[in-house]
């Protein structure tokens, strides 16, 4: 039996069946408690599980990040939430250089089962320092899994098994997203780290993308079929493992690849989808591998930059008439 | 505010502690001294490489901290940390062999001279990043109090820490929430090549619990006996619940900051005057004087310790250094996670 749940309502379920579950998780950030979290993911928690596993902490997000560090080394299962992604490069340094090495520089000695999570992304005109997406920086670093995922079936199911994960992992959800509504099944399930998803089946042309972005891609094939074009989508779901392997298939039937990715192009996470398919896929590609990333650019605050900015449908339109010659 | 200070029960001509005791410090002391002299000796030779910071001068800070704990407590520290870590119970053979980056090494050759661990001492290791430790001693601390323990961490750090936000945002929370965690800045007055005078217009370190009212005093920290009263007077008060407790505990390296670092920022005078404090020279001193061992024995535990040191390091040599393969593990938990090999 499936069910109507928003993401933020998805996300919750989440944390509450593995608190429920495990009295060593514990729930900890700015405003997830009294305030009932600044998105209210954690809508509800304080009450069922009281401020000594729901902890609200002061704006120091180095400090409580550090704290939740040492916590995972000594035996708890902490979730640190980050207010957005952008607030976390204050903590980068317990996350890259602690929670990422604890295991390799004990050899093993000591884990570190945390998930940070929170909202990456841009998130309409919120300008420059608020608008960033760290996907490819954290899926950059050895020791860190990254999990992007706003599909709520699928959310929900990944951050449980996040939380149960022994290693540091970072959970990237959207802002814009937490009210988006989708099917959950009820009762206990977990989805896999690092197994990407086939949204929709087709044959012309592989779209791989993530997070929000999903949602122009599927717009997108769902326009395109109307030309008589039929799109293949993949949700990757995992960033670090990144699964490969389903992008491959894909490309060996469909022979084109498009990757939607809202990071900043450089280096990102299409760059390096675009090294992977064109070692192993090198034979079956008909068209140049292709992205739509943000622009090379900060997010200025108007619309017209906002617009400009972000991959939309008819770019994603657009990107796939290319590989498939029908424009140029 | 400055914690209330009880009347020291170290008198002139008499024991304040066991003969077990001061031989116990002295023996620890002496331990870490030889393994440092030594390590240094191996990295001229180029046989240890990498960063090496020894704790020569210090050892009464590791001797003084260790025989005032209980066992569950825990220890973290920075990246001058041999002294502490064999204080722990890492023994100078596995600790050598580390330095030599030997598979035998307390991490399997992984961390090197600033990452030892020791996970069944509660030993959570040598953090490379300067203040870094901090808050991860107060998260081991929240974690003691979480399990309902009456465990404490001591989190242990360098007067150059004493200078990164990580501190403030850390004492503050501790503070907050009465976490049971003792912090202990080592203040040797160098953050590297730079003076505490020239870091702040606070040089008294302690002041800085002041401003979350955190039970703070400065520590003589050349002898094994006030550091021990030290942090026996805070552990009561942070077992008794009571929340965190600052020790500036004022110590001294007697070599630079690192092994490449000559040190010409101090005088030969501070030097000088800092070495008739040595805490090793003095405690053996002691020992003597309140006849608490003779001469022959004291020669003893030198003439043990030495060959101990000389076993380690031949161990060390022996050994094999770690198959590369072994880069691939211990970055995951994951047994099978899929690195890109291309």
């Amino acid at each position: 039996m499936a069910r109507k749940l928003s993401l933020r309502d998805a996300l919750r379920e989440a944390m509450v069946e593995e608190m429920r579950r495990d009295e060593t998780v514990f729930l900890m950030g700015e405003e997830v408690a009294e305030y009932d979290g600044a998105y209210k993911v954690s809508k509800g928690m304080l009450e069922e599980f009281g401020p000594k596993r729901v902890i609200d902490t002061p704006i120091a997000e180095l400090g409580f990040a550090g704290i939740g560090v040492g916590a995972a080394m000594n035996g708890l299962r902490p979730i640190v939430e980050f207010m957005t992604w952008n607030f976390a490069v204050l903590a980068f340094d317990q996350i890259v250089n602690n929670a990422a090495k604890t295991l390799s520089q004990s050899a093993g000695q000591f884990k570190c089962p945390i998930v940070f999570r929170g909202p990456s992304g841009s998130a309409g005109q919120l300008a420059q320092q608020h608008s960033q997406m760290f996907e490819s920086w954290l899926a950059n670093v050895p020791g860190l899994k990254v999990i992007s995922c706003t599909d709520p079936a699928d959310a929900k199911g990944l951050l449980k098994s996040a939380i149960r994960d022994d290693d540091p992992i970072c959970v990237m959800e959207s802002e814009l997203l937490y009210g988006y509504e989708d099917e959950v099944p009820e009762g206990e399930y977990l989805v896999p780290i690092g197994v990407a998803a086939v949204r929709r089946y087709g044959d012309d042309v592989t779209l791989v993308s993530f997070n929000k972005m999903m949602l122009p891609t599927l717009k997108a094939a769902e326009e395109l079929a109307k030309e008589g074009i039929s799109a293949e989508v993949i949700d990757l779901r995992t960033i670090r493992p990144l699964d490969i392997d389903t992008i491959v298939e894909s490309v060996k039937k469909t022979n084109r690849l498009v990757v939607i990715d809202e990071s900043w192009p450089f280096a990102g996470v299409s760059a390096e989808i675009a090294y992977r398919i064109q070692k192993y896929a090198f034979d079956y590609l008909d068209a140049p591998v292709t992205r739509i990333n943000a622009a090379d650019t900060s997010l200025g605050y108007a619309p017209t930059f906002v617009e400009e900015y972000l991959p939309n449908p008819e770019k994603i339109i657009r990107a796939v008439k290319e590989v498939l010659y029908v424009v140029r | 505010m400055v914690a209330e200070k009880k009347k020291s029960p170290v008198k002139k001509n008499q024991p304040a502690y066991s003969k077990e005791q001061y031989l116990q410090w002295y023996e620890l002391m002496l331990r870490i001294r030889r393994f440092e002299e030594r390590a240094l000796v191996a990295y001229g030779q180029q046989k240890v490489r990498g960063f090496c910071h020894v704790y020569i001068g210090q050892e009464a800070v590791a001797a003084g901290i260790e025989s005032a704990l209980k066992p569950g407590d825990a220890i973290v520290t920075a990246y001058r940390q041999h002294g502490t870590a064999i204080g722990r119970g890492v023994t100078t053979q596995a600790a050598m062999s580390e330095l030599f980056g030997k598979a035998t090494g307390i991490v399997k050759g992984k961390g090197g001279s600033m990452h030892f661990f020791l996970a069944e001492n509660k030993y959570f290791g040598g953090n490379g990043i300067v203040g870094a430790q901090i808050p991860i001693g107060t998260g081991i601390a929240l974690a003691e109090k979480y399990k309902g323990t009456d465990n404490l961490c001591v989190t242990m750090f360098g007067d150059g820490a004493a200078r990164q936000g990580a501190l403030y945002e850390s004492f503050n929370m501790a503070m907050t929430w009465k976490l049971p965690v003792l912090y202990i800045v080592e203040n040797n007055g160098y953050a590297m090549g730079t003076s505490v005078a020239r870091t702040s217009n606070v040089q008294e370190l302690y002041k800085i619990g002041n401003a979350f009212d955190m039970p703070s005093e400065p520590v003589d920290g050349m002898n094994p006996e006030s550091v021990h009263e030290a942090v026996s007077r805070a552990a009561e008060h942070i077992r008794a619940g009571k929340g965190p407790y600052f020790l500036e505990i004022n110590t001294y390296r007697y070599k630079g900051h690192s092994v490449s670092d000559p040190a010409r920022y101090r005088s030969k005078d501070e030097v000088e005057e800092y070495k008739g404090k040595d805490p090793v020279k003095t405690t053996e001193e002691k020992i003597l004087r309140l006849g608490l061992a003779t001469e022959a024995e004291i020669q003893e535990i030198k003439d043990a310790i030495k060959a101990e040191i000389e076993a380690a390091v031949k161990f060390a040599e022996e050994s094999p250094y770690p198959d590369a393969s072994e880069l691939y593990t211990d970055n995951y938990t994951q047994k099978d996670y899929p690195f890109i090999r291309d």
